[in-house]
């Protein structure tokens, strides 16, 4: 992909984020260039994207500004009063974000309903689902992969953005599930792992032809490309002051 | 009422198209249902939380989804799918929970469902179905197909005695008339009430009503029902769930902000499990005194 286009995104996202005093940018930069690619290379009118993880609405509100689906007005707007850019994303009022997600674990299963009704009505399009690393130790996550795997879903692929940080540690000091590859390829699924910021490496993994469902597991870094930011807990929740935000954009603009 | 809502659904599902999961559960039940739906019937094994999030994401892509499941699994595991995923969107996903109230008796208390519609109606675009015999589920299951929307059919065992004629169904109905209190019933249990005082004199016996649909609508009640509150100014609500979000208090409500001019207001209502023992439907329903005998009986006593 284009880094023009992915610094673009990033420095959208730190101003948003700046301009409404916001934080939850750690988990917002380690998926932002999946889903930027996703939304301007690989997503067509009929497929549709659930974003599981809902605390990185503000990736998904760029990566739509991006491909055009949402303008600087509407970024504006982000957590303001009045408006529907709330911080987990609300659900049916943009064409693109079908769901109301935040609470963790709900993804999955929505995404499945929809590949679901899609096979038997025999409509076009794929389903592609972006969930945590953290957010796998949601039991309900386990329901919906058993039933993604017993049902072939093929028309489903899974993202996992493992950045290996949550909400208060490192993943495998939590509740390990690592290494997490042999679990999903424990449900005879397609399991892929792969450089998350690598989007030649996305596109190769997800140009895979499969029938089964295809699981990718982005290997990411929490507040990826931003190095006082980088893989540090505390940017799951802190807001920028404005020296951090001067320092961060330059970052961006310096970044090769 | 399971083998009759199989057959209104086969019958739905031969006028329009839906997506039934049931959550391992409906054998000697659901075979004819499964039989006639093919690939649209299916088991999503016992895991409610994903099967309730799938039913909405199916009733995102165009088609009603149906979830079965006894009643506790279906209305409590996944509550949380059903607020965000189902009636936050105001999807078209329809609930049925089977053994309302005390109905799986001695199987034990994992298994009742006394907390069901109130925990369910404090969501946003939630109605609720409690049929009282099995006619009113071929009428509800027809009614709930035909509007897209959250609903919850909490199914029980039919109670009704064999030569009682059944007025037609209607979310009130006044099953028997009376000289004494206003009566008014949720559910099944309402079988026993109509069973005794059938054989009483109308002019020794209260004026029976049954409610089938919540929430309760102030425009659904019927004009015939307020004014025998008016003149005889006591009710007495009886229902198998517990009082908080109980018919009891909605009912109360609707009375204060009407602005009713009632002397004497009693509720009946479960209440868990008084003595720590454990029985038949008939046993629990006893010890909270929600039985028609003794509640007909506690309402004999003078005023306090």
């Amino acid at each position: 992909m284009d880094n023009q286009l992915i610094k673009k995104a990033r420095l959208r996202l730190l101003k948003m984020h700046y301009e409404a005093n916001i934080g939850h940018l750690g988990g917002n930069l380690s998926a932002l260039d999946a889903m930027v690619y996703l939304h301007s290379k690989v997503l067509s009118e009929e497929d549709i994207f659930v974003l599981s993880k809902g605390h990185s609405a503000g990736a998904l509100y760029i990566a739509l500004w991006v491909c055009g689906r949402l303008d600087d007005g509407s970024l504006s707007m982000f957590h303001q009063e009045g408006g529907k850019m709330t911080g987990h994303p609300v659900g049916g009022w943009h064409q693109n974000i079908p769901f109301s997600t935040g609470s963790l674990g709900h993804g999955l299963g929505l995404a499945i309903g929809r590949a679901f009704v899609k096979r038997l009505k025999q409509e076009a399009g794929h389903v592609f689902c972006f969930t945590s690393d953290g957010e796998w130790e949601e039991g309900s996550n386990w329901e919906s992969l058993m039933f993604m795997a017993h049902h072939k879903l093929d028309n489903l692929t899974l993202l996992v953005d493992a950045n290996g940080l949550q909400g208060f540690g490192r993943t495998v000091d939590i509740a390990s599930l690592e290494p997490l590859i042999t679990k999903f390829q424990a449900f005879n699924v397609d399991v892929q792992q792969i450089d998350g910021h690598d989007t030649t490496a996305l596109a190769a993994a997800l140009g895979l032809q499969s029938t089964q469902p295809k699981i990718i597991i982005l290997r990411t870094v929490k507040g990826h490309g931003i190095s006082f930011m980088e893989d540090r807990m505390e940017w799951h929740y802190l807001p920028m002051t404005e020296a951090q935000y001067r320092q961060a954009v330059l970052e961006v603009e310096q970044s090769s | 009422m399971r083998n009759v809502t199989c057959q209104a659904l086969v019958d739905l599902y031969a006028d329009s198209r839906f997506v039934f999961m049931t959550g391992d559960l409906g054998f000697m039940a659901l075979e004819p249902l499964q039989k006639a739906m093919g690939h649209d019937f299916v088991n999503a094994g016992v895991a409610e939380q994903n099967m309730v999030s799938v039913a909405a994401g199916i009733a995102s892509g165009g088609l009603q989804c149906w979830v079965y499941s006894i009643a506790p699994f279906l209305y409590a595991r996944p509550f949380e799918q059903i607020r965000n995923d189902v009636c936050l969107h105001d999807f078209d996903v329809k609930l049925v929970g089977n053994g309302g109230g005390y109905a799986y008796g001695s199987m034990g208390s994992t298994h009742h469902a006394l907390e069901d519609y109130g925990a369910l109606l404090t969501l946003q675009n939630m109605r609720i179905f409690v049929p009282a015999f099995s006619e009113d589920v071929t009428v509800l299951v027809k009614k709930m197909g035909s509007w897209r929307g959250p609903a919850y059919l909490r199914l029980g065992r039919c109670e009704k005695p064999k030569d009682f004629c059944l007025p037609n169904y209607a979310p009130w109905r006044r099953l028997l008339s009376g000289d004494g209190d206003v009566l008014i019933v949720t559910g099944p249990l309402v079988g026993g009430f109509v069973e005794i005082m059938g054989q009483m004199d109308s002019t020794h016996r209260p004026e029976l009503w049954v409610l089938s649909e919540l929430p309760i609508l102030p425009s659904d009640v019927p004009v015939e029902l307020i004014q025998a509150i008016i003149a005889k100014q006591q009710v007495c609500v009886v229902e198998e769930h517990v009082a908080q979000g109980g018919v009891g208090q909605m009912f109360a409500h609707f009375i204060l902000s009407r602005r009713l001019p009632v002397q004497r207001f009693l509720h009946f209502h479960a209440k868990g499990y008084l003595s720590g023992l454990y029985g038949s439907q008939a046993f629990h329903r006893k010890e909270c005194g929600i039985d028609a005998q003794g509640v007909l009986e506690a309402i004999r006593q003078p005023h306090e």
